[in-house]
């Protein structure tokens, strides 16, 4: 088991012809992700590494099938590809495009509302469940089938805790990035409720960031409905108030979104906290009980 | 991205929301001129980027347009130091010149885009000219707020619901309608983050005007504003921030002696609190990208070396889409151009790293290696350390 995306995940990919799209689908054909096609309007009937290419996400889904897209579109027409996807009834849409308007993202969270779409990102690095199933730009090679699901609002951060976690011998159930975004569509609390009812997964890592106070309602659910046991990290706690840390929601503004709320309120929640980055996996081992060599 | 006053009540002024009649200038003959045209009182208000004018001595009264051309000349060109400025303060290049409005009630009204709800808010206090962030800490119940559904605009029902709340007379709650649906109207149409009016007032003769106003807007918006990106004010700014603007790369400046170059914003983050931790201090966040090319990175190196303050640097590589030979590269080659006057940490990990090792070792400079994260924190501080 894990969440979301395993060995039978049919992906569209929604920008195949471009080339940040064609590079990725090569990438997550590489990693063994079942790719079933891509979408690029206007240039239906031509192949991208053998695969077929469809004017529309919903001519795509009847030749293939497909149940879950990866948006690589432009900034500029990204809302519109992410509407169309759930839209044709794909079920979940993994948008890795930045820097898309706040203001397209607040319609489209108003469109998704009552459908059965479940949209990761935007500006997030995407999903995996390794040795499975790959979607985004994440660095395939460093993780592992094992038991720790990850999720965080930051890319490279990610990776790193990936990275200790295989380094330590561990491996991961599903690793999510939600993204940087100030309005997103997957938020903590629905992956770890996730990785909450998901067998395979023993404990999580939870990387948060500076701004707003999606930390602190994770830890509010950690707190009441999480038995496995959970350690973070939160990023920012150098950052100058009123600036934005290059992720369009890291700003720590009117006086709320600070690291220091959000630690103390992990702490409070019983989420072990890593002091550093650096000791993510060792803080992780440590609250398994487990040897580090 | 931050506008100026006069900029926001222009753009304001489009949309139907009411401001005072005023006009713009740069020297203390043309205040006097615009004073002789409207007629006395005038308000002379200093055009910066920081709030707490007033309390600064930034804002004035005139009662004759002399008296206003004698105001213009101690406010343009001082350096005015506010509550927002910090102690350097900023200099006044221009000012605002308005009718003096006669004041009847002071109210706020503000709009920003709520992460919680994933909506817009509209929001309206009766403590008209108070911090917004003092009356939510102390008296939350005073602030009313209309949440908007993307799909429909504020409707006139809700702009009814906060102008009566407000308890703003009867006979002047149309004109309170109106100018809140103009402000949602701008707030959209702009890509705006934030909108405040602080503060919006009833004046004597009936009506509800913007006596000051901000807005904010969304950088990722601005592709499809030209207009507001006309009214970005680069001495606003700081250079280093507005250059690395010029190649796609995230910097801010702090004040520590640490120059840090980092991929992605939240490893960036951490490898400053890393630096802190380990008892430096960061001189700059420095997110580079997911796919940065040589040149950025050069570009990036240059800007980091720009600050006096860089006593030695520290480099933070977790390679994914971003290959660590590219990073090394850009990295040889900016101190090839550049030289090297502090001493350099280069820690990678991820995609290509045997390769990026590779060629760090052939360039035969004299480079700080680091294994992992910690490592690489506690040689550059060390290493600033030795330098100062």
């Amino acid at each position: 088991m894990s969440i979301w995306v395993n060995k039978d995940t049919k992906v569209l990919v929604q920008g195949i012809t471009g080339a940040v799209g064609a590079f990725h689908t090569k990438q997550m054909l590489e990693y063994g992700t079942k790719i079933v096609g891509g979408v690029t309007p206007g240039k239906a009937g031509i192949q991208i590494e053998g695969l077929p290419v469809f004017h529309t996400v919903l001519d795509a889904v009847r030749a293939t099938g497909a149940n879950a897209s990866v948006v690589y579109v432009p900034h500029a027409f990204a809302a519109d590809a992410v509407c169309e996807a759930a839209d044709a009834g794909i079920e979940l849409v993994v948008c890795i495009t930045e820097g898309i308007p706040i203001l397209d993202m607040v319609k489209v969270k108003r469109y998704m509302e009552g459908k059965k779409t479940r949209l990761i990102g935007p500006n997030c690095p995407g999903i995996i469940t390794p040795g499975e199933c790959k979607i985004g730009i994440m660095p395939g090679y460093i993780h592992k089938p094992g038991s720790i699901g990850i999720v965080s609002r930051s890319g490279t951060l990610t990776y790193e805790a990936v990275h200790q976690v295989t380094t330590l011998g561990m491996g991961q159930s599903t690793c999510v990035g939600i993204g940087g975004d100030p309005v997103n569509g997957t938020n903590f609390i629905d992956v770890l409720s996730a990785f909450q009812e998901d067998p395979q997964t023993e404990a999580v890592i939870l990387i948060g960031e500076i701004g707003g106070t999606a930390e602190e309602e994770a830890a509010a659910f950690v707190k009441s409905k999480m038995t496995k046991p959970v350690v973070g990290f939160v990023a920012g706690q150098t950052a100058p108030k009123g600036k934005r840390m290059g992720h369009a929601g890291a700003i720590i503004s009117g006086g709320k979104g600070t690291a220091a709320d959000k630690i103390e309120a992990f702490q409070e929640a019983g989420i072990s906290v890593a002091a550093t980055p650096a000791v993510l996996g060792i803080t992780l081992a440590q609250r398994l009980g487990r040897k580090v060599h | 991205m931050n506008i100026h006053e006069y900029q926001a009540k222009a753009i304001l002024a489009k949309y139907g929301v009411a401001v005072p009649r005023g006009k713009v200038a740069d020297t203390p003959r043309e205040v006097e001129v615009i004073a002789m045209e409207f007629g006395t009182p005038v308000v002379v208000k200093a055009q910066i980027q920081a709030g707490g004018r007033g309390k600064g001595g930034g804002i004035k009264l005139a009662k004759t347009p002399a008296e206003a051309r004698e105001i213009a000349r101690e406010i343009i060109g001082m350096t005015l130091v506010t509550p927002q400025t910090g102690p350097q303060g900023k200099k006044v290049k221009r000012v605002l010149v308005e009718e003096a409005s006669a004041i009847q009630k002071e109210l706020y009204l503000g709009m920003v885009i709520d992460r919680g709800t994933s909506r817009i808010v509209m929001m309206a206090s009766t403590e008209g000219g108070m911090e917004i962030e003092t009356v939510a800490a102390n008296t939350p119940e005073k602030i009313l707020k209309e949440y908007v559904d993307p799909a429909l605009g504020l409707m006139p029902y809700q702009a009814r619901n906060l102008a009566f709340g407000l308890s703003i007379p009867t006979p002047l709650y149309g004109k309170a309608v109106r100018f809140m649906t103009g402000l949602y109207k701008a707030f959209v149409d702009t890509d705006c983050s934030l909108a405040e009016i602080n503060p919006l007032v009833l004046t004597e003769d009936g009506e509800v005007l913007a006596l000051d106003a901000k807005m904010n807007f969304d950088s990722n918006g601005l592709f499809r504003n030209k207009e507001i990106q006309g009214y970005r004010d680069f001495d606003e700014e700081d250079p280093t921030e507005t250059e690395a603007s010029k190649y796609d790369l995230s910097y801010i400046r702090l004040d520590g002696n640490i120059g840090c170059m980092v991929n992605g914003a939240g490893l960036a983050m951490a490898t400053m609190d890393m630096i802190k931790t380990c008892g430096g201090s960061p001189a700059n966040f420095l997110d580079v990208g997911g796919g940065a090319s040589t040149e950025q990175v050069t570009n990036a190196f240059r800007l980091i070396v720009s600050d006096p303050n860089v006593k030695a640097i520290l480099v933070n590589i977790f390679g994914g889409i971003m290959r660590c030979d590219v990073i090394a590269e850009g990295v040889v080659t900016a101190v090839k151009t550049l030289g090297l006057k502090v001493p350099l940490v280069v820690r990678q990990e991820g995609t290509n790293v045997e390769k990026g090792k590779e060629i760090l070792a052939a360039s035969n400079l004299d480079i700080i290696t680091a294994s992992d994260m910690k490592d690489a924190a506690e040689k550059v501080v060390a290493a600033a350390g030795r330098a100062n």
